[in-house]
């Protein structure tokens, strides 16, 4: 497969936990803006949006403000295919709870779940996974 | 003697000058998203009803409650540590005023950590009992070497070892005994006992995070000759640690059968110390297979096979209830 037509949007904290992660898929990405000042991001074709889980108390703030300010933009929002998140389980209930708070309200799959900077395997199935939704018509 | 080598091998380092803290002038904005989570992740071991586990307790055989004890008393010889040592050694490192602030935090919490297992203590067992315990930990070799080799690093004057040594017992050495009430919560037993300790792990993660996500922006500036010898400086003290763990589980689990099982659980936790610290895992996915009742106990959403690309599990959740919703979202 070419891989012309995977896309993956992430977005990353100044830790870059997330970022390396993409970077080992090895497959075009686009970087949700850390700062308000930076331009905006628009996304014309479909994407699978991999976030990590800020927080970790009650959940609020689980999203980090630039994700939902990205989603908050309907044709962001249309392209949309699934979330992979990153986490850590040692925060109990609230592990990984981005994806399944951005799941929810768009209606996409929870693809994904991966610890911190995420395993070898970890990168393998994702990979193949994305690779695998992107051939279905 | 005394007075000696405190004037002069361990004299107090401090930082040399201090400015007026300006919360409205970031240097680094991970020290405000730290210090909010840190802040709203706040608890007093008083709000957990420990009480309604006295019933558990009695349920208990008198090795399960021995092995019980002996782990609390190990957990707060570590907590005491970290916040009476180790956090407050972090301080002269610190490259803002505002990380110098979340350290103070993270010394606090560590303290509130360290007293949280004595009102567990003061429910569930004697005074004799207490006495016996701490006495136990003061005994006991491996404890007491793991307590010298953090604080040996603590004292020493590197920066950045410092801040290996401080998120290896973070992320790593605590796990020996948080293995303890994760493994009770799973049967149903000291349920309170075990909704305090997840409280100490949600904050031992936050801490870890931070202080590997320091010791990666100092590594940023290093030379790639400092930045190899921080890495084999790490793997090594890893193995080192890694190593007297696996003899205090035995010490701790041998008289139960759940040796193994707490292992699997160490090397995970290893992992993800080196997680923290930006490193790859050190040991492969077949030695770090934890106990699903454990995992679960720890997290109730970390199914392990929620892959929704296999098509395993019941993957394709949408439909859960989430309270957290945020006023940021417009839709």
């Amino acid at each position: 497969m070419s891989g012309t037509r995977l896309s993956v949007v992430y977005f990353s904290s100044v830790s870059e936990n997330t970022k390396r992660f993409v970077d080992r898929l090895g497959v075009p990405a686009q970087r949700i803006p850390l700062r308000p000042t930076e331009p905006h991001l628009l996304v014309t074709k479909p994407y699978v949006l991999f976030v990590p889980t800020y927080g970790g108390g009650n959940g609020q703030g689980a999203v980090p403000k630039q994700v939902i300010k990205f989603l908050n933009d309907e044709r962001n929002r249309s392209q949309l295919r699934g979330v992979v998140s990153a986490g850590n389980t040692n925060f109990g209930s609230a592990y990984c709870i981005a994806g399944d708070i951005i799941a929810r309200k768009c209606g996409v799959p929870h693809l994904y779940k991966f610890e911190l900077l995420g395993t070898t395997e970890d990168v393998r199935s994702v990979r193949e996974g994305i690779e695998r939704l992107w051939q279905q018509p | 003697m005394t007075a000696v080598s405190a004037a002069h091998g361990d004299k107090p380092k401090l930082v040399s000058r201090v400015s007026a803290i300006n919360w409205n002038r970031i240097e680094d904005e991970k020290d405000v998203e730290v210090w909010n989570r840190l802040v709203n992740n706040f608890w007093l071991p008083e709000k957990v009803p420990l009480s309604n586990d006295i019933q558990s307790w009695h349920t208990l055989r008198e090795e399960e409650q021995r092995m019980t004890t002996r782990v609390f008393t190990g957990l707060t010889m570590l907590d005491t540590i970290q916040g009476t040592v180790g956090a407050v050694s972090l301080i002269p490192d610190a490259i803002t005023p505002h990380e110098e602030a979340v350290y103070t935090n993270i010394a606090f919490m560590e303290s509130v950590h360290a007293k949280s297992y004595s009102s567990i203590f003061s429910t569930l067992i004697s005074t004799a009992e207490i006495d016996e315990a701490f006495r136990w930990s003061e005994e006991n070799a491996n404890l007491q070497e793991k307590a010298r080799i953090v604080l040996d690093y603590y004292r020493g004057d590197d920066p950045e070892k410092r801040k290996v040594a401080s998120t290896m017992l973070e992320s790593f050495l605590f796990y020996s005994g948080f293995y303890a009430p994760m493994y009770w919560s799973s049967r149903a037993k000291l349920t309170n006992t075990a909704d305090l300790i997840r409280l100490i792990i949600r904050d031992e993660a936050v801490h870890g995070y931070y202080i590997g996500y320091k010791y990666q922006k100092a590594l940023e500036k290093a030379s790639p000759e400092r930045r190899q010898e921080l890495k084999d400086y790490t793997f090594d003290l890893l193995f080192e640690l890694y190593e007297n763990e696996e003899q205090y589980t035995e010490d701790l689990y041998d008289p139960l059968g759940l040796t193994e099982d707490v292992k699997a659980f160490l090397r995970y936790n290893a992992n993800k110390a080196l997680m923290n610290l930006g490193y790859e895992g050190l040991f492969p996915k077949d030695q770090t297979n934890v106990n699903p009742a454990i995992l679960s106990a720890l997290s109730p959403n970390a199914d392990e096979n929620h892959d929704f690309f296999s098509g395993s599990g019941s993957s394709y959740v949408i439909g859960k209830a989430v309270n957290t919703e945020d006023e940021d979202w417009e839709f």
